[in-house]
């Protein structure tokens, strides 16, 4: 991936959406005023949103925009340092400590350095995209840990001291809300909330994502699934959804099932949970024609 | 400091007036931003300031009111924002304990009323009870598996990090190796109480066991539900029992209303913070369950919860009665999701139910099917 210079490609924040759109990403101009504002800033940016509106999808985008190597750490309740700073390779310590006899041996030199996501992006030589996947599922304590990372980049190993950030990464958080994050980490970043595309963004998005889906096929997904998300579901579908039920469709009538039917057998692929399924199920032929009209 | 400036710094001061968290670093962002953005329009000044001062997204409305009132001196959109929601979510936010135990010495046992004196006798008897419930509940909560380990002397994994600093410490002696096992820890309990009309004789015990509850379990949390949800959790935190019942009393809008348990409960739902509470959470409702009309949305509520919940129960007074049956459409609907349906009708039965939550019982319905 040939590496691009960030001030070459943030210019502006319409020269963003441009570069993303390249990438296949369709942001609308807040989201790319707000990536423009983490790049030229140098701080992290914060993505909040339902799921499936495409933050992760956006840390994946600014990547390649920038032809940067992306680091994805997942959170998960219960993470901590070892898991996302760095741990030491014990086994090898040990085995140093037998072979090495009666001579002295450091223990803590870099050989027996496990380094995990947010220690490989500060020791790269150059520049790293760090995607912080769903902070809101980690404890209180780990996002607290990454207050040190997030505002100067460094990490303190109590063995070995501080070590800084070769290039300073670019780094994305993203989360689903299920919990309030702490002030000091909203503080440190460039915040943005990613809602629901309207119809038009997001039939553009599913021309652009799926494989080979006729215009028209796009716009009749993007409207019913708009009304299908104004519904009391569940799990109201994200983008990824939308995209894969246009295909679907697609699919079954190149097989032979005519346009209303080859939606409703799709569905399955939009609706991923049986109680909104049975819900949506009476009123989805009319959803459905209606998108077509 | 550029005159240009005062506007962007008087926008962070007019947050910080109605409440928003805005440090120095981000007002100093928000102007660097505007700076970066040209800016061309008042657009890009609005996206700037919505990417740096990072409004909570349930407060965008008033966010976006605040930005046309100091820009544009559009004071009426202030007003207008106010407008009233079908279902009203107070949540009382992580008011710092500070604050609580400066009032607590401050009010310290100003409140009390005829009505408490009439009724202390009953009142003492509860209150062993509901003492006796706080200090046994932390250990008689379910309890799971966490993610964290903790030290162990026998039967557990090698923790090969702290074994190796004894070898080191030990000069490359091999001491007894260091053990660790995955913890188990109390699993979350929720409580929801129905502050409707007709429980209006039992919301005050429901709020003192609920008190109780916050005060014993690590992590519980308290809602109540009537035509509103509110969560009172923050209020019922402090330790003195009259001052965190007055808080919270004050912080319910809906006291002796109607209930709208199905709407309620959705909104509950649909609120991830919350929802993410009830995962896995033993649920406790405290209601009878009394929905008027359709229960369609209650049961779907219902549904909804008892797939997130570890347990999910039901307490309503009326079970307090031998005669009663589930017998109610809306009762009758939600019987298949719920774990257990118990006698709420006293803080007795309620603490011996809620002590027993660990321990595995039949599902409400073949109880209830046995019965009828």
């Amino acid at each position: 991936m040939p590496e691009v210079n960030t001030e070459t490609v943030a210019t502006s924040p319409e020269s963003v959406a441009q570069h993303l759109a390249a990438s296949r990403y369709l942001a609308d101009d807040s989201l790319a005023t707000a990536i423009f504002l983490a790049i030229r800033l140098g701080k992290p940016l914060l993505l909040e949103g339902a799921p499936g509106v495409g933050k992760t999808e956006a840390a994946k985008a600014i990547a390649e925009l920038l032809g940067r190597d992306l680091v994805r750490l997942q959170c998960y309740e219960g993470i901590d340092a070892a898991h996302a700073l760095y741990e030491w390779n014990y086994q090898r310590q040990l085995l140093a400590i037998r072979h090495a006899g009666e001579h002295e041996i450091d223990i803590y030199d870099d050989r027996f350095l496990i380094a995990r996501p947010l220690l490989q992006v500060l020791k790269a030589p150059q520049q790293r995209v760090l995607l912080v996947d769903e902070i809101d599922r980690s404890d209180h304590e780990f996002e607290a840990l990454l207050l040190e990372f997030l505002s100067d980049f460094q990490i303190s190993i109590p063995e070995r001291g501080t070590i800084r950030a070769e290039a300073q990464p670019i780094v994305i958080l993203t989360s689903n809300r299920t919990r309030e994050l702490a002030e000091a980490l909203r503080r440190r970043c460039v915040y943005h909330w990613i809602g629901y595309p309207d119809a038009e963004r997001e039939a553009a998005i599913i021309m652009l994502r799926a494989g080979d889906v006729a215009e028209g096929t796009a716009r009749a997904v993007a409207a019913a699934v708009q009304t299908i998300r104004a519904r009391p579901l569940a799990k109201p579908p994200g983008i990824a959804e939308a995209v894969e039920w246009a295909n679907a469709a697609t699919i079954l009538e190149k097989g032979g099932s005519p346009w209303p039917e080859a939606f409703r057998r799709a569905i399955g692929v939009l609706i991923k949970d049986e109680e909104d399924l049975s819900y949506i199920a009476p009123e989805l032929g009319r959803i459905v024609e209606e998108a077509l009209a | 400091m550029p005159s240009a400036a005062a506007p962007f710094l008087g926008f962070g001061r007019l947050l910080r007036r109605y409440g928003f968290a805005i440090a120095p670093e981000q007002v100093s962002s928000f102007m660097q931003a505007v700076t970066l953005l040209g800016p061309l329009s008042m657009a890009d000044i609005r996206e700037a300031a919505l990417a740096t001062l990072a409004p909570p997204p349930d407060r965008r409305d008033e966010f976006e009111a605040h930005f046309q009132s100091h820009f544009y001196g559009n004071t009426s959109a202030v007003a207008e924002r106010d407008a009233e929601e079908e279902i009203r979510i107070k949540d009382d936010g992580g008011a710092d304990d500070e604050r609580i135990e400066a009032e607590q010495r401050q009010e310290g046992g100003e409140l009390s009323s005829a009505l408490e004196q009439l009724s202390r006798r009953d009142f003492l008897r509860d209150n062993d009870r509901l003492t006796v419930f706080r200090r046994q509940l932390s250990s008689a909560l379910p309890a799971r598996r966490s993610f964290r380990t903790v030290r162990t002397p026998s039967r557990g994994k090698l923790d090969l990090r702290r074994s190796l600093r004894e070898i080191v410490s030990a000069d490359g002696d091999v001491p007894s190796p260091l053990l660790r096992r995955r913890q188990t820890v109390p699993r979350k309990l929720l409580i929801l109480i129905d502050v409707s009309g007709s429980m209006k004789l039992h919301t005050s015990d429901y709020l003192k066991l609920a008190h109780a509850a916050v005060q014993g379990a690590d992590r519980a949390e308290i809602f109540t539900f009537g035509t509103r949800l509110t969560r009172i959790t923050t209020a019922l935190r402090i330790r003195d029992r009259e001052q965190a019942l007055a808080r919270a009393a004050a912080q319910v809008d809906d006291w002796d209303g109607g209930t709208r348990m199905g709407p309620t409960l959705l909104a509950f739902l649909s609120v991830p913070r919350f929802s993410a509470f009830a995962r896995g959470a033993a649920i406790v409702i405290l209601s009878d369950a009394l929905e008027r009309g359709d229960h369609a949305e209650l049961e779907t509520a219902m549904r909804r919860l008892s797939a997130r919940a570890f347990r999910l129960s039901l307490a309503t007074p009326l079970a307090g009665d031998p005669r009663f049956q589930p017998a109610t459409a809306a009762l009758r609907a939600i019987l298949p999701d719920l774990d257990d349906l118990v006698d709420g009708s006293s803080v007795n039965s309620l603490t011996d139910f809620i002590l027993s939550l660990a321990r595995s019982a039949p599902a409400a319905e073949t109880i209830w099917k046995r019965v009828s």
